[in-house]
């Protein structure tokens, strides 16, 4: 073999070593990502990421709180003045700022995961808070009637979840943007 | 223990066969029979034997409950009340598992306290230390787990509030939670996973004690005076001496134990966990198990999600640089009179965040049915400032001040000065009858 002279005492060994090790090192990882991935949410647990909600019955000014993927959703009819209200919120006293339009698909209608951003309790509907929208409990943030933070250790607003008004009285929470398929599976 | 002479002498046949395949006689000889011991450790010494006592206790009605239990989310509450109803003495395994994790904490909480006011993390102790952190936040995290399986309210939401800890981790947070569950909320793959690590960690914590015990063994035994033994004169063979002396402290501490499985079972529970889970409705008031309320109230403490976090694990993570933290040479804290005062004031705090942990957030701080004038909020981040002061503060600061009180010249010599003289134990054995 040409070995050039800086690097004449590494030898046919020393590659062998080196490669093999590496390709070793690479195996391995390889090897424990099904042991890591195997906790991610199954398929039948994605699977359920549609659900559709008769909005009908809820009167103006209701609360009504559905299932969805595991996790609680809020759907508010929001009253006149609960309109007004989270559209006046100045943006410069939000913690995460957001105009209320972008919340929300119709003025009328507030949907959102019932899970607050701070430690995952679900914010209380008997208690409002300093700012009309809900209370969580657990550690006291408040947030408004546009569901955003506005008080409290809750680093956010309330997630708005994808949804789509089938007809004016119906929608399918869960419906855009679809989430990611798991296609490596076939 | 380097100086200890060890006499072990296999005596028939067989123990000289294995003793030249596997000295294993000989090593249980010369780390708990002859194994050299300063003669003048306290009770406070004896809960190293009590917590290996209640790990075993935990493990085999662990063992015998998994017979019963079901891990499934629509299964798992009915089949710990039927435990509790109709399986022959189920109602004492489960409330020995119960209370005995409860006991577990007490124990371990003295056995850290006192590690900490006679300064057995310092030098050459500190991998012991070390060991000791790794066993208690596996503890913390089996504790959990194990909170988690009867899948009543506070079960499903203290689940929910700890697993949302880790989606205060910037960008990869919620993903990491969602890996978590297995789910996009606490759910029935939750249940699963969190048994089959409940029932594989206290093995691991098993192994973890063989090493903190290995690392027990090489330097020996700290002592109330914080001096090193210095000749055979200050030591004692564990054996007969301290396997009865943690005897009598075990038959007590099992005393305590018995009255809370017996007379008082869920006094140390939350009764909202009789409420099987709903994950539409979250309790008015979320609590966690009162082993970990100081943390939870630092937790609360800051009004900042991550910084909360952040807080509350190095509120844990703190103990485990005291040996590089604190300054002083001297070990114990018998000797050092500014030490100790910081060592009760610290007890006191940790106690007063323990309180605030148990309370809901907001309004005055209530101390035993009194509201005092001063707001929970403010009350608990003054004392999580103090709590990181005292730690990464004072004991640096207080080591380098403080004039420690002089230090014995041998244990043996301690030990004798106190009994007034090598007189008397002489006197005691010539006429026992009598008093001396």
């Amino acid at each position: 073999m040409a070995h050039s002279t800086d690097n004449a005492n590494v030898t046919r060994r020393d590659f062998l070593y080196v490669a093999s090790s590496a390709a070793t090192a690479v195996g391995a990882t390889m090897a424990l990502w099904p042991f890591i991935h195997q906790m991610n949410p199954a398929a039948d647990t994605l699977a359920l990421k549609e659900v559709e909600f008769d909005l009908a019955p809820i009167v103006p000014g209701q609360i009504v709180t559905i299932e969805w993927q595991k996790k609680p959703v809020f759907i508010r009819r929001r009253t006149p003045e609960e309109v007004r209200s989270a559209e006046e919120a100045p943006m410069g006293e939000l913690k995460d700022p957001q105009a209320d339009k972008d919340r929300v698909q119709k003025p009328e209608w507030l949907i959102l995961v019932a899970t607050c951003t701070h430690l995952g309790c679900i914010p209380s509907n008997l208690f409002k808070g300093d700012f009309g929208g809900w209370l969580c409990p657990c550690h006291g943030s408040h947030y408004d009637t546009s569901g955003r933070i506005r008080k409290g250790p809750a680093p956010n607003n309330l997630a708005v979840p994808p949804y789509a008004f089938l007809t004016d009285t119906k929608v399918l929470i869960g419906a855009e943007p679809k989430p990611a398929a798991t296609p490596d599976r076939g | 223990m380097s100086h200890g002479n060890y006499t072990y002498k296999p005596t028939n046949a067989f123990t000289k066969w294995l003793d030249t395949r596997l000295p294993i006689i000989r090593l249980m000889d010369e780390s708990m029979m002859q194994f050299p011991t300063p003669k003048n450790l306290n009770y406070w010494f004896a809960f190293g034997a009590i917590l290996t006592f209640m790990l075993v206790v935990q493990i085999i009605s662990g063992v015998v409950l998994a017979m019963h239990y079901v891990p499934h989310e629509t299964l798992a509450f009915n089949s710990v009340e039927r435990i509790m109803r109709d399986v022959n003495y189920g109602w004492l395994l489960r409330y020995m598992h119960s209370n005995g994790a409860s006991m577990f904490f007490i124990a371990v909480y003295i056995h850290i306290f006192r590690g900490y006011y006679y300064g057995s993390y310092k030098a050459p102790r500190e991998v012991l230390w070390l060991l000791g952190i790794v066993i208690y936040l596996l503890l913390m995290a089996t504790g959990f787990l194990g909170y988690t399986l009867p899948w009543g309210q506070m079960s499903f939401w203290g689940a929910t509030v700890i697993t949302n800890f880790f989606s205060a981790i910037p960008v990869v947070g919620p993903s990491i939670t969602e890996w978590l569950w297995g789910s996009f909320a606490v759910d029935n793959a939750t249940l699963q996973r969190f048994f089959s690590l409940h029932y594989l960690l206290p093995f691991v914590i098993a192994g973890v004690v063989v090493l903190h015990i290995w690392a027990l063994h090489v330097p020996g035994n700290n002592n109330p005076l914080g001096i090193d033994v210095k000749g055979p004169a200050d030591t004692v063979a564990f054996h007969p001496y301290y396997t009865t002396k943690d005897l009598f402290a075990l038959v007590v501490f099992t005393m305590i134990f018995s009255y809370f499985i017996f007379f008082n079972p869920n006094a140390m529970g939350h009764t909202d966990n009789y409420i099987p889970a709903n994950r539409l409705v979250t309790p008015p008031h979320i609590v966690p198990e009162w082993y970990y309320l100081p943390f939870y109230a630092i937790l609360r403490s800051v009004p900042d999600k991550l910084i909360g976090v952040i807080l509350m694990f190095s509120a844990i993570f703190v103990w485990a640089l005291l040996p590089w933290l604190d300054t002083s040479r001297v070990r114990s804290a018998k000797f050092r009179p500014i030490f100790r005062q910081l060592f009760y004031i610290l007890l006191v705090v940790v106690w007063l965040l323990g309180m605030l942990g148990q309370q809901t957030p907001d309004g005055n701080f209530d101390f035993y049915g009194a509201e005092l004038p001063i707001s929970k909020l403010f009350l608990s981040q003054f004392l999580t400032l103090y709590y990181f002061v005292h730690f990464l503060v004072l004991i640096p600061v207080v080591g380098l001040m403080e004039t420690p009180l002089p230090v014995p010249e041998s244990i043996a010599k301690a030990v004798l000065a106190k009994t007034g003289g090598s007189t008397k134990p002489a006197a005691a054995v010539r006429s026992p009858e009598t008093r001396v």
